[in-house]
């Protein structure tokens, strides 16, 4: 961390970054944004069936991990999801 | 034995004839046997960015078509005997070619008595048939790209579909028209940047250099001179037949307030 960068906004290039890397990211997995939703609504329905989540807070993307076999990395989903409470709210 | 180098991107606009021009003639500057080739066929480009548009003669379809020997469809460069550029048609399109054929060209160029070290290929951008023509008979990549998220993505499709060619382990990136200014105020992502999101070897920077223009206008590409580009294409030159030469400072000589800001960023 420098002195400048105290004063500094968060430059254009750094948003470059993030849409890149979030874009790689599915144009890898093929996988488009509305895809992503389409799971990200299903998930929500699945695990509301045993417990309470928070389901603005839920967050999940594709990013990549490395694989032990064919020395690369593979596409893996990653889901973070907060709850709210354990019990099912049905009961 | 000769090195098939193919040089893609595909985004159009990022360099790659440039790149392809300044390359092949730097690789003769450093004395090592060069042929370029223009695989953009309908679009050709390479010709004029060398200078050498009015010797052409014959070209690639003209040689796969069977109407004249190789030799024929191979231009010398005057200002540089190591150095040939076998021509594409104008007139043709994409399908003219195909892979096999391209191949069957490369083939015979590497059983040349005149022993060839390296074999140059201009991709045209898309991963369509004319990318495909490129890429059949290579044994190396050279992706070029600039810092823009267009030419970023299109980078990292190409590098999926050359990886699918059994090219992965063989590919380098050139990051062009990079602007120091920009990266500095954060408005451009740096090299660092690139290499973070693509994971690829960087082979080369390549500065936005108003010289390449003036070099494109005279068709005399700037390749060893003391231009910023000029000594950053001669430096690729170098690492390609595996020189280990440290990457050059694109700041360029910089004025007062560049030190200072340098200074007080700490670097």
């Amino acid at each position: 961390m420098s002195l400048l960068d105290l004063f500094k906004k968060k430059g254009s290039s750094d948003v470059a970054k993030d849409r890149l890397k979030l874009l790689l990211v599915s144009d890898r997995a093929n996988c488009s944004p509305e895809v992503m939703e389409m799971i990200k609504n299903d998930i929500i329905k699945v695990i509301s069936k045993y417990m309470v989540i928070d389901a603005e807070g839920l967050d999940i993307q594709i990013t990549s991990t490395e694989s032990d076999t064919n020395n690369g990395s593979v596409p893996a989903l990653f889901a973070n999801i907060p709850i709210k409470d354990m019990r099912n709210s049905d009961k | 034995m000769s090195e098939v180098i193919v040089v893609t991107s595909g985004k159009g606009g990022v360099g790659k004839t440039t790149t392809t021009a300044n390359i092949g003639t730097g690789l003769a500057k450093l004395g090592k046997k060069v042929v370029m080739i223009d695989t953009d066929t309908g679009l050709r480009n390479l010709d004029v960015v060398l200078g050498l548009e009015n010797r052409i003669v014959y070209n690639l379809v003209d040689v796969v078509e069977g109407n004249c020997r190789i030799k024929q469809a191979m231009i010398t460069d005057k200002r540089c005997p190591k150095l040939y550029l076998l021509p594409t048609a104008q007139t043709r399109d994409k399908s003219a070619i195909t892979p096999e054929q391209m191949i069957k060209v490369l083939d015979e160029l590497k059983e040349d008595p005149e022993e060839f070290d390296y074999i140059i290929l201009d991709c045209p951008a898309g991963i369509e048939q004319g990318f495909q023509n490129a890429i059949a008979g290579a044994d190396r990549a050279l992706v070029v790209t600039t810092p823009e998220v267009s030419a970023i993505r299109d980078a990292d499709r190409i590098v999926g579909l050359l990886d699918a060619h059994g090219l992965k382990d063989h590919e380098d990136l050139i990051v062009n028209r990079i602007r120091m200014d920009m990266v500095n105020r954060g408005e451009m992502m740096s090299i660092d940047d690139v290499n973070d999101i693509l994971q690829l070897n960087v082979i080369g920077a390549v500065p936005d250099d108003e010289n390449i223009v003036v070099a494109t206008n005279k068709g005399q590409p700037l390749v060893g001179d003391d231009s910023l580009a000029g000594q950053a294409y001669m430096n690729i030159c170098r690492r390609i037949i595996g020189e280990d030469v440290p990457f050059l400072d694109l700041n360029g000589k910089g004025g007062f307030f560049k030190k200072l800001s340098s200074l007080f960023k700490g670097k």
